[in-house]
């Protein structure tokens, strides 16, 4: 509320103006042109994938390309990310993801893109030799009852495990090293690692439990670290469908993340699912306090100037525009592997936040203005508005001859009335069962008492 | 012959005063068996005794007639002599020879029943009722017989009066069960649904070791009363419903748990469908009329749900969200509900719309005054009546006894006020 810099001053004095404009507002005067440091990656347009890769490092990278091209339904799309998944994976050590890949691209991109089986078996002979290595290595260390040296080797196995894509054994070697960690460096080294696996074999529970571990260490951690720590929690609520913590751990995420996550998230991510998640779960006052006015978030969302769009116009009631930018981006969003099949559920919490924000304010709607403002027909928007009169998130009533929302007020006197009246007529028919039951008992034990006597 | 005599003598003398009657209660209580050994030739003796001085004897020589089988010809005789007597008999006395009284009744509704002429049953026996009961609070064994006399002769309004009442002390559980699953009936008959509810509420809920039959045909009405008064049924029996009950009872009435379910759903033509063909089974049980009024509630169900969401609607509307055939089915409904008072509207039939309307009561007229300080009133007597019976317990040898012995299980604090001697 206080920040005094420019860039926020020009976005204020943007939402004063919008507000005495009418309802349904072009977008075009909203969307000022601020110095972007990165080119929007999560943008309307069509994905680009070299991009988007770009922003990833290691086995997720790999992932996501093979996802994309799983649901995507543009072939050209399609095999280029297959074809940037193969130059990738040739890079590494994961035979297993190759020949998968191999198979999706079935021929398509021409002979060099084939199976190319003598450089799996070399892969895999190596692999073994290494493997080899590694078991001697630790085995003697461990007869040799050298903590730090245990502990290396163990993560040295991890290590060796995950770039195989072996994930359960690598999760299990790097929890190994937990009984010979002897700093809180090393702590959180082997928390980092767990959390990673976790992520990518979609255990969320072993993610948050290592995140509170490694936040619980003694020692401070440092900022790069604990930005990462907060991505971690945050996709862990996201999967759970927690939106509210998602979003609360997304918007405390520093500046200081930088690339430093790319084995797991970019910052295009933090903003984007940040942005929505809050959009879909927080209330007025906490979207203004913690995202529209908070500093650091404000980095995140300069790369994805849609998401920033969108959450400034739903906060300046320009629903229309708000609503297109979610359509827009919905086509490329359904291609992350992590908030894909949050998209609807997410979406339909907006719009139901947006209806209810619009009628909030009002005595009485009108329903055909409304419609226009939300871009849809009446018989639709009465629909909608009739699920959320039921669901009671609207107190109102439909006038469908006139088609007219009446803001509707309870009587609270009249209400307490009827709630009397019934308190005392259930008051009455308890005790009166009460009583009688009673009876019934003692009746009952007497009968048995006597018997026994 | 001489020992009838004799007794006749002794009931004619010992008639007159209360110490009396006790002294005649004893010589007749020796009698008895020498009166069932001669029930045959009893009946002309009868004439001799006036039933309203000597209600006692009288009643005596009445239980060893009738003991006997009955048979057709006898029927309409004993019913008549009956009938009088329990019309002029004296309260006091026969209260204490209560369980002949109740056989005596018992062989009265049986004779009326062979006659099959229940009607004639219905008076005598709430006569019967009134006298032998102690209080107003009181449930004899008495009570289910009278109501299953009113169901059967149909007359529902009487058995109302006795419905009204309200119970306290029972006698016998058995009686109390079939009291309370009569009582519902009967209120379905007139459609107090309310009432009805309560009562077969109190029979499921009662305390009892064993599941009996009573109690299971009891949870099939109360399941379609709960659906057709509420819209919906409560999933588990209250925590102070029997144990026995709460294992049992659901699974004993499982297609009526079915029918719940497919009536919560709201698809009213999956409920339509359960309904043909589970058919039979509703038959066997005698709920059909409940499962065909079941059906036409969930109706009225949806459209009171409309009334929270809607100013006007139109009657297509209507029609097409409770899924009806056409606006003019629709239009019959609303207009039986507005009659029923079920819904508050105006139905306007130049646009074919209907407008909903709030609750007109203002609570601000002196009757609705007055019946809330009644409400007030009855409410602190029934509190004083659980104070009192609360301290009646606490005072029981018996519970204190158990509670003594049950002293180890729980906190001390519990049972502090329990006295030491009672520590068993």
């Amino acid at each position: 509320m206080d920040g005094e810099d420019d860039a926020p001053k020009s976005l204020m004095e943007e939402m004063y103006a919008n507000g005495i404009e009418g309802v349904d507002d072009a977008p075009s005067s909203s969307t000022s042109t601020t110095i972007l440091k990165n080119r929007p990656i999560i943008s309307g347009e069509q994905l680009d994938i070299e991009a988007y890769a770009a922003l990833y490092s290691g086995r997720t990278k790999i992932v996501r390309l093979i996802f994309l091209a799983d649901h995507c339904d543009n072939s050209g799309m399609q095999l280029e990310a297959l074809r940037m998944a193969y130059d990738e994976l040739k890079k590494g050590e994961n035979t297993q993801l190759f020949r998968e890949v191999v198979q999706k691209i079935d021929g398509r991109l021409g002979p060099n893109y084939s199976m190319d089986a003598t450089w799996c078996a070399m892969v895999d002979r190596k692999a073994d030799q290494r493997k080899d290595k590694l078991e001697s290595e630790l085995n003697a260390y461990r007869t040799n009852l050298i903590k730090e040296s245990i502990r290396m080797g163990y993560n040295d196995f991890g290590d060796f495990y995950y770039a195989h894509g072996a994930l359960g054994d690598a999760f299990k070697s790097y929890v190994r090293t937990r009984d010979y960690c002897t700093t809180s460096k090393h702590i959180i080294q082997m928390c980092l690692s767990a959390i990673l696996v976790s992520i990518e074999m979609g255990q969320f529970a072993h993610v948050t439990s290592y995140v509170s571990k490694a936040e619980q260490t003694p020692e401070a951690l440092d900022p790069p670290t604990i930005a990462k720590l907060r991505c971690a929690a945050g996709l862990a609520h996201l999967e759970a469908k927690k939106y509210k913590l998602a979003a609360r751990k997304f918007l405390e995420v520093g500046p200081e993340l930088g690339n430093s996550y790319s084995e797991v998230i970019a910052p295009q991510d933090v903003a984007t699912y940040g942005g929505l998640c809050a959009l879909a779960s927080f209330d007025r006052t906490e979207l203004k306090n913690k995202v529209i006015d908070n500093i650091n978030f404000r980095n995140f969302l300069e790369l994805v100037p849609e998401v920033r769009e969108l959450i400034n116009d739903f906060y300046s009631s320009h629903y229309a525009s708000c609503l297109e930018y979610l359509g827009n981006l919905k086509s490329n969003l359904m291609l992350d592997i992590h908030i894909h099949d949050h998209v609807e559920t997410l979406y339909d919490q907006i719009r139901s936040k947006a209806l209810i924000q619009y009628t909030h304010p009002f005595v009485s709607v009108d329903m055909r203005m409304m419609a226009d403002a939300f871009k849809t027909s009446v018989a639709g928007l009465e629909k909608e508005l009739e699920s959320l009169i039921t669901d009671n998130q609207i107190q109102a009533r439909i006038d469908s001859h006139n088609k007219i929302l009446y803001a509707r007020h309870a009587d609270q006197r009249n209400a307490t009335f009827q709630r009397v009246l019934q308190t005392g007529n259930e008051f009455d028919w308890d005790v009166r069962a009460m009583l009688l039951r009673a009876n019934l008992l003692k009746h009952e034990y007497n009968l048995r008492a006597s018997r026994k006597i | 012959m001489n020992s009838v005599e004799g007794l006749l003598t002794q009931i004619r003398g010992l008639s007159s005063t209360a110490s009396d009657v006790l002294s005649l209660q004893n010589v007749l209580k020796q009698a008895d068996e020498s009166l069932h050994a001669e029930s045959t030739r009893l009946l002309p003796f009868l004439d001799q005794l006036d039933p309203s001085k000597h209600s006692l004897g009288y009643l005596y020589f009445l239980e060893a007639c009738t003991a006997g089988p009955v048979t057709t010809e006898s029927a309409s005789s004993f019913v008549l002599i009956i009938a009088r007597f329990i019309s002029s008999c004296v309260a006091e006395q026969i209260r204490l020879a209560p369980d002949k009284f109740i056989s005596v009744c018992k062989r009265f509704k049986d004779q009326v029943l062979l006659l099959e002429e229940p009607l004639r049953g219905v008076a005598p026996m709430l006569t019967a009722v009134r006298k032998l009961q102690s209080s107003t609070e009181h449930l004899t064994t008495l009570h289910p017989e009278f109501l299953l006399l009113c169901l059967l002769a149909k007359c529902y309004k009487t058995g109302l009066s006795i419905l009204e009442e309200d119970i306290f002390e029972v006698d016998q559980p058995r009686d109390l069960y079939l009291y309370c699953y009569y009582g519902g009936m009967i209120c379905i008959g007139q459609k107090c649904f309310r009432k009805a509810l309560e009562l077969l509420h109190n029979v499921v809920t009662a305390p009892m070791s064993t599941i009996n039959a009573i109690a299971v045909e009891a949870y099939k009405k109360y399941i379609l009363v709960s659906l057709i008064h509420h819209g919906q049924l409560s999933t588990s029996l209250p925590k102070y419903a029997s144990g026995v009950a709460q294992r049992n009872l659901k699974s004993l009435c499982l297609s009526y748990m079915e029918l719940a379910n497919s009536y919560n759903n709201g698809k009213i033509a999956d409920l339509e469908t359960y309904v043909q063909a589970n058919m039979e089974k509703f038959g066997s049980d005698n709920n059909l009329g409940l499962v065909k009024q079941v059906v036409s509630s969930i109706y009225k169900r949806n459209i009171q749900r409309l009334t929270q969401t809607y100013l006007t609607l139109s009657l297509q509307d209507i029609a097409n969200t409770v899924q009806l055939n056409s606006p003019k089915e629709a239009e019959m409904h609303v207009l039986q509900m507005i009659q029923d008072g079920e819904i508050y509207a105006t139905i306007n039939q130049k646009d074919g719309m209907v407008r909903f309307v709030e609750d007109p009561e203002l609570y601000k007229t002196c009757e609705m005054i007055e019946h809330i300080d009644l409400s007030i009133q009855r409410l602190m007597t029934l509190s004083n009546k659980l104070t009192v019976m609360d301290e009646l317990i606490s005072c029981d040898p018996l519970y204190l006894g158990k509670a003594g012995r049950e002293r180890q299980r729980f906190d001390f604090d519990d049972f502090d006020s329990v006295p030491q001697r009672f520590n068993i």
